[in-house]
């Protein structure tokens, strides 16, 4: 463990969780903008923050301490999560202790906790959300495991960390594969963060909420835990996909001078990626629930043919 | 004394008990209160002998039993201390558990029921160590035997009699399959020890025959496809200490006789026997964890989890069959041990769920899901300890099924090294499998853990519902600490299953994991891959930890408890939750073709309406019922020969007397 590890580590994490919320912010204003609404401030979500930490927790009558930890496990998996996917340097401490199939672990289990805390209450939509989530959650998440997998076949490492230095070592080319896996990440993010044409963030409509049902009994600091989680998920998944797909920029085993660079191109590259993300919520409709499993099969099945492309092409 | 002497006393040690509960037929509090425990102190104590015969040289002895001239060879190897040692681990959790679970009423006298548990833990641990043939199969039957009046506990209910039934006879169709590949194995010697299979070389034709054969008859003990119908049925009707030690032990004499018959035996030396285990396996896992998901009976819904689990157990397997057909010992050891870590590693998870449902069914006297729930706030011991196994079967970190599944994931990886590029194309198809059915089990344990413990109860008794016994909660914590200790310490452990797969396939990956320190899991190098558990658990814990910590010094810690808020509805029932059926929905849609259902809906002008559902296994209606009926037939046909009058029967007897002395002329 070098101390530039520790470094670049600690900021990594440090950047994630005060970077993840403008994120949100950004994306939320882009969409604004792109929908001819006037736009919340970029700073929005902070504020949101601020106003639900300091509000008291209203915890319904019915709730086992489940449902008070769920929130803190979440926001702790998120927190990991972004620890672990390369964003500013490729050295980092915790690299080893967790690989890509760990990644999707992660998620699994922060996945599975709110799932358990959303059944705890008892109320219809409460478990209506559960079912849903699980529903989008089992095939995107092996889609995400495939996309991975294309990744490591060409880097013969599971390491995200090796699999990214590797990556932006190569001369700029296209790889086939990875070609395809961008589009099936691309469609697992969508589902997995709760996005059109998945779910909408910005609506408590009963018949096609699945996140928002999740926590809909949340409140106060633990609305605000989980609030934040959710943005850090973004953050993590933006960061995974820019890191598989346009890995330049990233520092490697340097000096703190170089992670220190490597900030404002990961501002930048996000900057774009969420534009891009608003444009997709914006030109895209909402799907009827029913067509989501069709949606993410598809996801699914494109990683499979990325892996596939692979092994044949051999790239 | 050899240590494989102290574990022949273990053993007899359980007989012993056996025999005390007939002394003490009907007493139950002598049987529940001293018996069990010393049973569970004789678990503790073949665990502790297993493990340190791991790393001692085999050791034989010779049994004096059975006929004269056949004496039982017993050998103690590191496969057989693998296996005695998962006996020996869960055993001692299921028998804590038993001590508080037997009570009065259960059909079965106490007495007996003690003496036929202490006699199928002695025969598990008897099969694995036997090293003839003749000696196997009669500890073989004995088991089989011995867990069929286990199943048959509550005989009086006739559905509990179809069902220890339906499990003897595909025993017995497995017991003859096995025979018959001993009778191969032997090659016309007619020495049936494990020593001479072992130095013959068959041609490949008949050693083929000889693994298939191998394959069919512990696959029909395992449960794998199409032989999969017995465990749905007899984990059920099983009490829960039975099924749990039927779950997590004996399904695993299962792979133990795969493994020390195709491995030890056979050598596994043909590609294909690989291919034939993983399409095998992947096709029960994704069967078993597709039925799992949409039932609403809390111990099928396990069943069902249990044939996932062998399946995904099989794939190990294969891909282990695999590389050593290819002479990759390494990767072959690699997808060993993640075979053998999930033999341990489900032996405890399901046992814990097991017992769990026994303590749940105990103290509601509910086994379907759809009239369970809350029982969290009744029963919070077996709740956090089940969510402790719930975690550990849906594989996520850092528990114990998390480990194995990422094992097997990596040597997936590996398979572009195989030569043959056919055999390559097959990776992503059966990886993608594997992350399926991961997912999916995700998915029935949510289920499983979210109906039952969570919500509001369903029905009013659930109130009333009393919290398990001291002793059933020691139970469940042995084994929820068993999981979550294989989930953090992977490195030990694999450095003992090293001792197995060097004995299997002459390599392990030991030394690799070794090299990296006894945190880090790093199974071929630490830049292919590493995994850390406990620096996982330590972030994730300190994250949670330090956001506690914020949110109070910064802001407050206030609390109001307030009626759900469920988007201002004000009239809300625990008849609104999903059921078992309703959290199952969506998989039942996705994989219609898979379930042969019938459905009932209600006419919109009906005056009650009624909905109904059934599921049913598509394996009935193609293979067992037309057997059933062709079977039927030949008994017809057969019977026209039983006419009930003696002198008809005098003249078979007579024309069989003058075609034997016809034949004895000629």
């Amino acid at each position: 463990m070098t101390f530039t590890g520790l470094f670049a580590q600690l900021l990594a994490i440090v950047l994630a969780l005060a970077l993840a919320p403008l994120l949100t912010g950004w994306v939320n204003q882009w969409r604004a903008w792109l929908q001819n609404r006037r736009a919340p401030s970029l700073l929005q979500p902070y504020r949101v923050l601020h106003k639900l930490f300091n509000k008291e927790s209203v915890v319904a009558e019915t709730a086992s301490p489940l449902f008070r930890v769920a929130p803190y496990v979440m926001f702790g998996s998120m927190a990991l999560a972004c620890g672990i996917a390369p964003t500013l340097s490729t050295d980092l401490s915790l690299a080893p202790a967790a690989d890509a199939i760990a990644l999707v672990g992660l998620f699994a289990l922060a996945r599975v906790f709110i799932s358990l805390a959303a059944m705890d209450i008892g109320t219809s939509f409460g478990t209506l959300g559960a079912r849903r989530e699980m529903l989008v959650g089992f095939l995107a998440e092996p889609a995400l495991l495939m996309v991975l997998f294309s990744a490591s076949l060409i880097t013969q490492s599971t390491s995200l960390a090796k699999i990214v230095e590797t990556l932006a070592h190569q001369p700029f080319a296209i790889y086939p594969s990875l070609a395809v896996a961008g589009v099936a990440f691309t469609m697992v993010s969508l589902a997995e963060n709760a996005r059109v044409p998945v779910d909408n963030p910005a609506t408590h409509l009963e018949l096609t909420m699945i996140h928002e049902a999740l926590i809909l009994e949340y409140s106060g600091r633990h609305l605000a835990l989980v609030e934040w989680a959710a943005s850090l998920k973004l953050f993590a998944y933006s960061c995974i996909g820019l890191a598989l797909f346009v890995p330049w920029g990233i520092a490697e085993a340097g000096t703190p001078l170089t992670i220190l660079f490597a900030i404002p191109v990961l501002v930048a590259k996000l900057a774009i990626g969420g534009v891009l993300l608003a444009l997709i919520e914006t030109i895209n409709a909402k799907m009827r629930l029913f067509r989501v499993p069709e949606f993410l099969a598809t996801a699914f099945l494109l990683a499979v043919i990325a892996l596939l492309v692979h092994v044949l092409l051999g790239a | 004394m050899l240590l494989l002497d102290w574990i022949l006393i273990v053993i007899a040690g359980w007989l012993a008990l056996g025999l005390a509960g007939i002394a003490a037929l009907r007493n139950t509090a002598f049987v529940a209160r001293t018996l069990f425990p010393a049973g569970a102190a004789l678990g503790l104590a073949l665990a502790g002998f297993a493990l340190a015969a791991m790393f001692d040289t085999p050791q034989t002895a010779i049994l004096a039993l059975g006929l004269p001239d056949l004496p039982f060879h017993l050998r103690l190897d590191g496969l057989s201390a693998f296996f005695l040692f998962v006996i020996g681990a869960t055993g001692v959790g299921i028998s804590v558990f038993a001590a508080g679970y037997f009570r009065q009423g259960e059909g079965t006298p106490p007495g007996l029921l003690c003496l036929e548990y202490h006699l199928f833990l002695a025969s598990m641990a008897m099969v694995v160590l036997a090293d003839d043939a003749y000696a196997f199969m009669v500890m073989w039957e004995t088991m089989a035997l011995s867990s069929f009046f286990l199943v048959t506990t509550n005989h009086r209910v006739p559905a509990i009699r179809a069902a220890g039934f339906l499990y003897l006879l595909i025993a017995h169709v497995g017991a003859i399959a096995i025979l018959l590949c001993f009778g191969v194995l032997q090659a016309n010697t007619g020495d049936y020890t494990f020593a001479n299979m072992r130095a013959q070389s068959l041609p490949p034709l008949w050693a083929s025959v000889a693994f298939l054969l191998a394959t069919l008859g512990f696959g029909a003990k395992a449960g794998i496809l199409p032989l999969h119908v017995w465990l749905p049925e007899a984990h059920p009707a099983a009490p829960s200490p039975v099924s749990a030690l039927m779950s997590g032990v004996m399904l695993k004499t299962a792979i133990y006789g795969l493994l020390r018959v195709g491995f030890d035996l056979l050598g596994a030396q043909q590609w294909w026997w690989g291919v034939a285990l993983l399409a095998v396996g992947l096709a029960t896992a994704l069967y078993g964890v597709v039925f799992s998901a949409v039932q609403t009976d809390m111990k099928r819904l396990l069943a069902y989890s249990s044939i996932e689990n062998i399946g995904l157990l099989f794939v190990g397997l294969g891909l282990g069959v695999l590389f050593n057909a290819y002479g990759m010992t390494a990767l072959s050891a690699l997808a060993l041990t993640a075979a053998l870590y999930h033999v341990i590693g489900h032996a405890f998870f399901k046992s814990l769920l097991f017992l769990a449902t026994g303590s749940v069914l105990h103290s509601t006297g509910e086994r379907s899901l759809g009239k369970l729930g809350g029982l969290m706030r009744r029963m919070p011991w077996v709740a956090w300890l089940s969510l402790v196994g719930v975690l550990a079967s849906s594989g996520l970190p850092p528990f114990s099924g998390f480990v194995s599944e990422w094992l097997l994931l990596q040597s997936f990886l590996f398979t572009t090294d195989l030569p043959d590029s056919f055999l390559n194309m097959l990776v992503p198809v059966l990886a993608a499998g594997i992350a399926l059915i991961a997912a999916l089990a995700g998915y029935t344990m949510v289920k499983f853990f979210g109906v039952i413990f969570l919500g509001q109860p369903r029905e009013p008794k659930l109130a009333e519902a009393h919290p398990a016994s001291p002793l059933e909660r020691a139970g469940l914590v042995w084994l929820s600490a068993g999981c979550v200790l294989l989930g953090l310490f992977p490195v030990p452990v694999i450095g003992i299953i090293d001792r197995v797969t060097q004995l299997l396939v002459g390599g392990g990956i030991g030394a690799t994991v070794r090299a990296n320190g006894w945190l880090l899991l790093a199974p071929s190098s630490l830049e292919r891959a590493s995994y850390n558990p406990l620096a996982f658990l330590v972030v994730v814990g300190l994250a949670v930890l330090l956001a506690a910590v914020l949110v109070r010094r910064f802001y407050h810690g206030r609390l109001r408890r307030a009626p759900a808020w469920d988007c201002g509805y004000p009239a809300q029932t625990a008849r609104m939750q999903d059921t078992a059926e309703g959290f199952g929905q969506p998989i039942r849609q996705i994989f219609e073709p898979v379930f042969r259902m019938r459905r009932e809906l209600p006419a919109p002008f009906d005056a009650r309406p009624v909905y109904r559902v059934t599921i049913e296994d598509h394996f009935w209606h193609w293979l067992y019922l037309p057997l059933a009926r062709l079977t039927e037939r030949i008994a017809r046909v057969v019977g026209r020969l039983q006419r009930g009058r003696i002198a008809i029967y005098l003249l078979y007897s007579f024309v069989t007397l003058i075609v034997l002395l016809l034949v004895a002329k000629s």
